[in-house]
């Protein structure tokens, strides 16, 4: 059932589906519906990355070396999580530049250079070639095996003319078909709706494809019930496989790098990750779908090579082809046709897009800086625009041809099988200009190109001669001693590197060359004025929001000049169109009246630039400009003006954050104030409380004896006693909340004299003296005889010592009351300690005994002070710099002490420490 | 007429002073000096009208109130609070509490013996 003919009208089939898809797809963008407007079809069409080579050859390298296939999509899952900073940056950039591919990128960059978009292109279209060769292969060998299906044989190469070659007929379809796909328009940065949808629609088709495979063999080979396997005789071939290990250490982590730089600078990468980038948001589901996509795609490798193995133990089939041989051995002829599709779909992706990107890069960066400098001497043609096309649809001729040629000669040699990772190498290159490039400003043009030229050099020289002496194109003493028999330059083991294999040999030197260029030759000149301006335009990328400022231009030129030269690259109506906008866009009415300055200048060389790239666009704005060259001091002020700016932003953005803190210290001043606020509230509804209470009493006491002239005399002098006492309880209580709030307000008067504490003691014992006697209590002193100096202010000591004498006789018992007066030096300071034999003061009230109008209340009697006396004693001692405290002792009663520092009775000012 | 009275007060001369004014009245007069005093006399003497100051230790005014108001074998008991604190939010809290009549300090001793004869009487 399967024969040649069906193979081509499913294959035919299977391509017209796909432009059915673009076709679809271009259509609705030019409705305004796009379907490519989807993050899903963008991470979709990032997985171009899986060519044919992973289709077919991760199984084959899982039979070589076990895990060996998983680096080369550990890589690029690792680097995707630099993606929301490193690929949205460079897709900022390309967006406002209008690149239009790598080489415009890096060109763009180093001050729009011509040389350096040229050798860029000159290094993607040789890394590249042979990759593409390698898909023609795969595509062919596929065909040659399923047509002789059951039989699973080998093809043999050569056997037939290269008209007559099936990948030489593969290499001319799908060069019509990307002619068709990928050259409609001109405008490279306008995308390629059609062209991305069907890369997306591949992507599924493949990743099916191979799920089927890995479903069938896991479930219908090694599951239960499956068909008996032939008994294993050898079981080395499986080793690597049942036994993984990622040693060597260094060639996992070098191909992981390797395959994490590929996946953004190979150019088909960069065509649907960058060029093709309709909205930098959709990077935000590529970052975890597409390594999503990697993983299931190299779900079921093990398991088929295993089963592969197991199908085929004599070594006859090819590992690289298990996946379709092996559906074929079990007789599954539309699995095997699924894969067959699957494989197409890999190839004929990576084709594609590889095609149109290096298409692009040849017209732009090679073939139009050579017409331009031909036109020096001979006008050009009127409309440029389908002269450019046709440089296009000639190059992607010529790389499919070069392609295959390459396939025609290598065939079955060394250098073909072994590309993948060689060509990975090649464009790893681009890596120091395209990351320092956005990172670092100071590369030049010329370190650039030292660095690509250098990396590529050496590159050749480990990598690719290698490649070509294990062919047999070369002598294979080639490759174990250097030229002339000077083993140090050996090109497998450079300057005597051995132990790692060839890639991460040639990864490792080439980076190293290509880095140390750069840097060097970099760090010779500062960079000059253009260099300066591109580089801020990349490096600052991230913080421009809309597209950067016009850089530094000076000169005067036509509008109308300017139009028609773009004219003859994108048409007349859509340059017409696109200068309308732009006039609108700067408040004049037609494109006539736009003024010559650099904004409109920059305007017109990025809208060619979407069309010829930015090296090309410089020159050819250039032609019909008349620009007056800055010089460096102009371009340095230009320069100091914007970072003027900045520094002014970065002032703004300090005095906001200051402002800021500001507002919460307002903010928590006034939780303070309100605090505050509220003490004060409570403490006037304390004070009127204290006021009522005696006033009750007078008044009560007055009324009573007012009303009723026949109360007896006893009983008449026990009110007018209490009246007496509790009048006195109220001035007092009057006096000690002035005090209070003099001392709190900061307007008491404080005299600072050397006092004698031994003085006081006996002065504050004579004012209570009486009160004591009253209580029937019994005052012992404890003082030493050296006199206890302290500084302060005599009669607030005293007012304190007062209040805990008469704190400590009230609480006394009646009669039996014992207090103890104790006078110590405590280190730099003296402690005075006053106890009664009370009560005590309970263990949770030490501290609330200080609270203003905090009682102790007894027994559920009131002590009958103002609960003023120990709150003003406080506030004394933390003004003389000392402090005061209740002591727990329950058992021998209450024991408030306090300290002030020491001072030395002769002289203050000579003490010996502060 | 002789009713029975409780005084409840921290204030030593304050219920001198109600306990002169009650006992001229020809009433029966009991003091207690804090809150908790005050309920348990409440609940083992049965008075018909009880003094009662809101700021005391132990237990407050309002707090005895209450649990006289919940307590179903001291329905009846009329309840006059006294209080220093003017706030007209406190004399709220306490007619909302269930006291007959809220006076606050410094007190009119004539309107006193009015109210307290109004209580008794109704």
């Amino acid at each position: 059932m399967i024969s040649g003919p069906v193979l081509i009208a499913l294959s035919l089939g299977y391509l017209g589906l796909l432009f059915g898809v673009a076709y679809w797809a271009d259509r609705r963008a030019e409705q305004g519906h796009s379907v490519i407007a989807h993050p899903t079809v963008y991470a979709l069409s990032l997985a171009v990355y899986c060519t044919a080579w992973t289709f077919y050859g991760s199984v084959g390298r899982a039979t070589e070396n076990g895990l060996g296939f998983l680096p080369i999509y550990l890589g690029p899952t690792l680097i995707a999580l630099l993606w929301g900073t490193l690929l949205l940056k460079m897709v900022r950039v390309s967006k406002a530049e209008r690149i239009t591919s790598i080489a415009d990128f890096i060109a763009s960059r180093y001050g729009k250079s011509q040389a350096l978009g040229g050798l860029v292109t000159i290094i993607a279209v040789i890394g590249v070639v042979p990759y593409i060769a390698l898909q023609l292969k795969a595509i062919a060998w596929s065909f040659t095996i399923l047509q002789q299906y059951p039989a699973v044989r080998m093809p043999v190469a050569g056997a037939q003319p290269f008209w007559g070659d099936t990948a030489f007929i593969v290499a001319l379809s799908l060069a019509a078909f990307t002619i068709l796909f990928g050259t409609r328009h001109l405008d490279a940065s306008e995308r390629h709706e059609g062209m991305v949808a069907a890369i997306a629609f591949e992507s599924i088709v493949k990743l099916v494809a191979f799920l089927a495979v890995g479903l069938f063999v896991t479930l219908g080979v090694l599951g239960w019930g499956g068909p008996a396997l032939p008994p294993l005789q050898d079981p080395a071939p499986l080793q690597p496989l049942l036994e993984p290990s990622v040693a060597p250490f260094a060639d996992w982590f070098a191909i992981s790098l390797l395959a994490g730089l590929a996946v953004m600078l190979l150019p088909r990468q960069f065509q649907v990750a960058v060029v093709e980038n309709s909205d930098e948001r959709h990077l935000r589901r590529a970052l975890w779908l597409f390594p999503l996509y990697l993983l299931l795609i190299n779900l079921f490798v093990v398991p088929i090579a295993i089963v592969g193995l197991l199908t085929f133990p004599d070594g006859q089939v090819h590992a690289d082809t298990f996946i379709l041989t092996v559906p074929m051995a079990f007789e599954q002829p539309w699995l095997a046709l699924l894969v067959f599709i699957g494989g197409l779909s890999a190839a004929t992706g990576m084709v594609i897009v590889e095609t149109i990107a290096l298409s692009t890069m040849v017209s732009n960066d090679l073939a139009l800086p050579a017409l331009l400098r031909f036109w020096r001497h001979r006008p050009p043609a009127a409309d440029l625009g389908r002269l450019l096309l046709l440089i296009r649809r000639g190059a992607i001729v010529v790389i499919l041809l070069l392609g295959y040629l390459y396939y025609w000669l290598a065939g079955e040699a060394y250098a073909l099988v072994s590309i993948g990772l060689i060509s990975f190498v090649a464009v790893a290159q681009f890596a120091p200009a395209v990351i320092g490039g956005l990172y670092w400003r100071g590369g030049t043009r010329e370190g650039a190109l030292a660095g690509l030229a250098a990396g590529f050099l050496v590159w050749i020289y480990t990598l690719l001669l290698p490649s070509f002496a294990k062919s047999g194109w070369l002598p294979p003493a080639f490759m174990e001693s250097g030229p002339g028999g000077f083993d140090l330059l050996a090109p497998m083991a450079l300057f005597g590197m051995t132990g790692w294999n060839e890639i991460t040999h040639g990864l490792f030197w080439s980076l190293t060359a290509n880095i140390g260029a750069f840097l060097f030759v970099s760090s010779l000149r500062a960079p000059n004025a253009t260099e300066a301006s591109q580089a801020g335009i990349f490096v600052d990328a991230s913080r421009r929001t809309v597209r950067g400022s016009a850089p530094l231009w000076r000169g005067s030129a036509e509008i109308d000049e300017l139009m028609a030269l773009n004219a003859r690259f994108l048409g007349q109506s859509r340059t017409r169109a696109a200068f309308e906008q732009f006039a609108r866009e700067r408040g004049v009415k037609t494109p006539n009246q736009l003024p010559d300055d650099a904004e409109t200048i920059y305007f017109a060389e990025t809208l060619l630039s979407g069309a010829i790239g930015g090296a090309s666009a410089r020159v050819m704005v250039a032609s019909v400009t008349d620009e007056e060259p800055l010089g460096l001091d102009e371009v340095l002020n230009i320069l100091d003006e914007a970072s003027q700016i900045r520094a002014y932003s970065r002032e703004l953005e300090q005095k906001s954050l200051a402002l800021e803190a500001a507002t919460a210290e307002l903010r928590a001043a006034n939780l303070r104030l309100q605090e505050l606020d509220r003490m004060k509230d409570d403490f006037i509804s304390s004070v009127t409380h204290e006021l009522r209470t005696p006033l009750a009493s007078i008044r009560a006491f007055s009324e009573i004896l007012f009303d009723d002239p026949e109360i007896d005399l006893e009983q008449r002098r026990r009110f007018l006693g209490i009246l007496v006492s509790e009048t006195e309880r109220l001035s007092r209580l009057v006096n000690q909340v002035l005090d209070l709030a003099k001392i709190e307000s900061g307007h008491a008067d404080w005299r600072t004299e050397i006092l004698c504490l031994q003085d006081l003691i006996h002065q504050a014992v004579a004012a209570t003296e009486q009160y004591v006697e009253e209580r029937g209590s019994r005052v012992t002193l404890d003082l030493p005889d050296t006199p206890a100096a302290v500084s302060g202010d005599r009669d607030r000591i005293v007012q304190v010592l007062v209040n805990l004498l008469s704190n400590a006789a009230k609480f006394a018992p009646a009669g039996t009351g014992a207090i103890d007066i104790r006078l110590s030096a405590e280190g730099a300071s003296w402690r005075v300690c006053v106890s009664d034999n009370g009560p005590g003061i309970p263990a949770e009230d030490l501290e609330r005994v200080f609270e203003k109008f905090h009682q102790t209340a007894l027994g559920g009697a009131k002590p009958g002070g103002t609960g003023l006396g120990l709150p003003i004693s406080r506030r004394i001692m933390d003004n003389l710099g000392g402090r005061i405290w209740a002591e727990c002792r329950p058992t021998t009663g209450a024991t408030v002490c306090f300290d002030l520092p020491a001072q030395l009775a002769t002289s203050p000012d000579s003490r010996p420490h502060a | 007429m002789s009713k029975r009275i409780l005084i409840v007060d921290d204030e030593p001369n304050i219920v001198i002073s109600l306990e002169f004014l009650m006992m001229r009245e020809g009433h029966e007069v009991r003091v207690a000096r804090d809150g908790e005093a005050g309920l348990a006399a409440v609940r083992t003497h049965r008075p018909d009208l009880v003094v009662l100051d809101v700021m005391m230790p132990k237990l407050d005014g309002f707090a005895v109130l209450e649990a006289v108001r919940a307590d179903p074998n001291l329905t009846g008991t009329r309840i006059l609070m006294l209080t220093a604190k003017g706030r007209e939010a406190e004399q709220t809290k306490g007619m909302a509490l269930g006291a007959d009549a809220y006076m606050p300090k410094p007190f009119s001793t004539r309107d006193l013996v009015a109210k307290v004869k109004e209580l008794l009487g109704g």
